[in-house]
């Protein structure tokens, strides 16, 4: 700590009076450490994520952003939801955060992903807005869909959504990936799916075609032990998900620590990247809320379980004792954090609630790709509507 | 009530009934077929509960958890199984969550069940299945939670396709449906399961399949539909009648595979005029079947063209399902037209 340079020094005297704590922050604190996170149980694999990641300050501030974005996100959709605001579906990815930010720090923006409807995590971490997402639940004009999508169709440049019918985006991820190879661009494509579409069918085709063209596709399990209501022993043979691949090496990943994800995912992307084909990981999480908005969530758990995983491996809080204990932030630091996204989350609540919904002409746009304007028919001979694409 | 006991026969015996609502009297029927026949067994997803929408409540504790029990998230091996289940012998009735999720199971329905009995020369028969699954729109279904795709099975030659409007109507065509000798679709209303009260028989009874009925009598103007549509015409044939003194005849299709011909030609002859309404789309909608047939047979008696109020050629919309809906207005525009044609 002695051996500053002059500059720093300089610096550190300039933060002291003129009240600027970020600088003092960064030579008080800790740039970057070496943290060790959990061993990952393999599959077809001799070798898997190193044990020790290193995590910098800005990393790690960065990743406590994210996930508590998306946990403010998630918690004031829940409260829209129930003010009768936000309707339809709404599926909640709260307690599952690191996943999404792990997944995010470790592939690059050029990267493609695709997952099943539990999606406003990915949404954001793929680029859209806090703002634009609720818009989009709220079903305005001004959401990512244009309010004709609602929360399980959010799509993001190199996003594929959001989609509702579990386990069809699984074969859809596998064509991404041939597009990659076939493009020879050097991009995989993250393919998810939890582990109640660990049981479709169409899952195991697309191992099979992935397997045996090489494709660079990230198979990945997202186990948050219940399938809907029903809990993985009741519905798998196996629920070792990370092995369901048979012939596809996989990793079975602990998926509340943001860092062993990154690393996880780091390693996969590595192994598609090198031409070694798909690879499957699987990420044991959980799920705070139900399945669903229309789910309580406790009649196939005790509340108890669900206290317990709160209070034991929340990803947020894990990641904020982990960096205040090794002296790589302060307290306050985070608090600004909160206050910041909290304030972000309420403007864009704000927006979603204000913004007008799509005129009626929406109705009938996009249905086809179409130069001419297709007359669309309708309710009555008479009545026809116009799309345009 | 004398007449409503006139109108239905089963019921003019006076045997108790309960209170019910749609999923109820699902309950009721599948609690009758599993005490009377010993082979039958109830499987889908989260059925062993009571299912996502109650319709199996109370089942597995009553008949054992090796007769009602819970499969996978596969449809395509729910229906598969089922198959299988149905022509080694047994009663088989499985559930498909929502109608939108069937399409997986869509190759061995049509593939398969439906043409075990012709590609075996009658030796061979799956009419041991029906399939159960919620159907058409709830207000705010959307996308994958709204769809009746009746259109698409009653393309298939070898299955039943029925669709109940009431918790008495439902109970009766469940039960015809598991009795029937052939694979049949049962899709309930989603919208009428808490919505839709009868006094509802507590003992099982059967109403044929393939017969049309016709709920009010009429002369000018034929309205057809099925499930929570009817209940909408209903509506739009009082609205006809005081705002344009116009009487409509109002048939609930019931089974649209296959369909009775008879009873709407009949009524067509007499009004000349039909109107047919659905929420699927309008494009290859059950309703164009049901307008070719009947201008080939009834081509003289027509007054105006058929008329065919459906949803927009659009996948069924999230926020726009207001719009998308054939309502009492568009139907009773429909009307007006046709009149004045």
């Amino acid at each position: 700590t002695w051996c500053r340079t002059k500059k720093e020094s300089i610096r550190l005297l300039k933060g002291l009076f003129s009240k600027n704590h970020s600088a003092l922050l960064d030579w008080v604190c800790s740039p970057s450490l070496l943290l060790t996170s959990s061993k990952c149980d393999l599959h077809r694999l001799e070798e898997g994520p190193p044990v020790k990641a290193e995590l910098t300050r800005e990393q790690g501030l960065q990743y406590y952003r994210t996930m508590q974005t998306v946990r403010r996100m998630e918690l004031k959709a829940d409260q829209l939801y129930k003010q009768k605001i936000i309707r339809g579906f709404c599926h909640l990815y709260d307690g599952q955060e690191a996943c999404a930010a792990g997944i995010e720090a470790a592939i690059n923006p050029s990267d493609h992903l695709i997952t099943a409807y539990r999606a406003h995590g990915y949404t954001y971490t793929r680029g859209v807005s806090v703002k634009e997402i609720l818009a989009e639940l709220t079903g305005r004009r001004g959401g990512v869909a244009k309010g004709k999508g609602g929360s399980m169709h959010m799509y993001a440049p190199h996003f594929y959504g959001g989609n509702g019918i579990v386990g069809a985006q699984v074969p859809l991820g596998a064509g991404i990936a041939l597009a990659c190879q076939y493009q020879g661009n050097n991009q995989v494509c993250v393919t998810l799916y939890g582990d109640g579409a660990a049981n479709q069918g169409q899952l195991f085709e697309s191992y099979n075609m992935a397997a045996l063209w090489k494709l660079p596709c990230i198979f990945i399990c997202e186990n948050n032990k219940y399938g809907m209501g029903t809990s993985v022993e009741r519905a798998a043979a196996s629920t070792d998900y990370y092995k369901r691949g048979d012939f596809i090496p996989g990793l079975r990943v602990d998926g509340m620590d943001v860092l062993c994800v990154r690393e996880a995912a780091q390693f996969a992307a590595d192994h598609c990247r090198a031409g070694k084909g798909p690879i499957i990981m699987e990420l044991q999480t959980y799920r705070y809320h139900g399945h669903s908005m229309s789910d309580p969530g406790v009649s196939y758990r005790t509340r108890e379980e669900i206290q317990e995983v709160r209070s034991k491996s929340d990803p947020i809080s894990m990641l904020k004792e982990r960096m205040l204990s090794h002296n790589m932030a302060s307290v306050e630091e985070f608090k600004e954090i909160d206050i910041e996204i909290r304030k972000q989350v309420e403007d864009a609540t704000q927006f979603a609630t204000s913004d007008p919904e799509p005129p009626l002409e929406e109705l009938c746009n996009h249905i086809f790709s179409n130069n001419p304007l297709l007359e669309v028919r309708g309710t009555n001979p008479w009545s026809k509507l116009k799309s345009v694409s | 009530a004398l007449i409503y006991l006139l109108k239905y026969p089963y019921l003019a015996c006076l045997r108790p009934t309960q209170k019910m609502n749609l999923f109820q009297s699902i309950t009721s029927a599948l609690d009758n077929t599993l005490a009377s026949d010993p082979t039958a067994v109830i499987f889908g997803e989260d059925v062993a509960f009571g299912g996502v929408f109650r319709c199996t409540v109370g089942l597995r504790d009553k008949y054992g958890k090796d007769r009602v029990f819970n499969t996978p998230l596969c449809e395509q091996g729910i229906v598969g199984f089922g198959i299988g289940v149905a022509v080694a012998g047994a009663t088989a009735i499985a559930e498909i969550q929502f109608a939108d999720y069937i399409f997986p199971a869509f190759d061995q329905i049509v593939n398969e069940a439906a043409k075990y009995r012709y590609r075996s020369g009658n030796m061979f028969d799956c009419g041991n299945l029906t399939i159960r699954a919620p159907w058409g729109c709830v207000g705010h279904g959307s996308l994958y939670h709204s769809q009746s795709p009746e259109a698409f099975f009653a393309h298939c030659p070898g299955l039943k396709v029925v669709i109940p409007r009431s918790p008495i109507q439902a109970k009766g065509l469940l039960l015809s449906c598991i009795a029937d000798k052939n694979p049949c679709i049962f899709f309930e209303p989603k919208i009428l399961y808490r919505a839709a009260v009868e006094q509802v028989p507590e003992d099982p009874y059967t109403i044929p399949l393939s017969q049309a009925e016709v709920l009010q009598e009429g002369s000018d103007v034929t309205l057809v539909a099925w499930g929570t549509q009817i209940h909408v015409l209903k509506e739009v044939a009082s609205m006809a009648q005081e705002k344009l003194g116009v009487s409509c005849e109002v048939i609930d299709l019931q089974t649209i595979l296959p369909w009775d011909i008879e009873t709407v030609c009949k009524s067509v002859v007499k009004t000349g005029r039909l109107l047919i309404s659905h929420e699927a789309p309008v494009t290859g909608g059950f309703a164009s079947e049901i307008s070719s047939t009947v201008q080939e047979e009834c081509f003289l008696n027509l007054e105006a063209p058929i008329s065919r109020v459906c949803g927009y050629d659009t996948p069924f919309p999230h926020i726009f399902e207001p719009f998308y809906i054939p309502d009492k207005w568009k139907c009773f525009e429909a009307i007006k037209k046709m009149i004045n044609y």
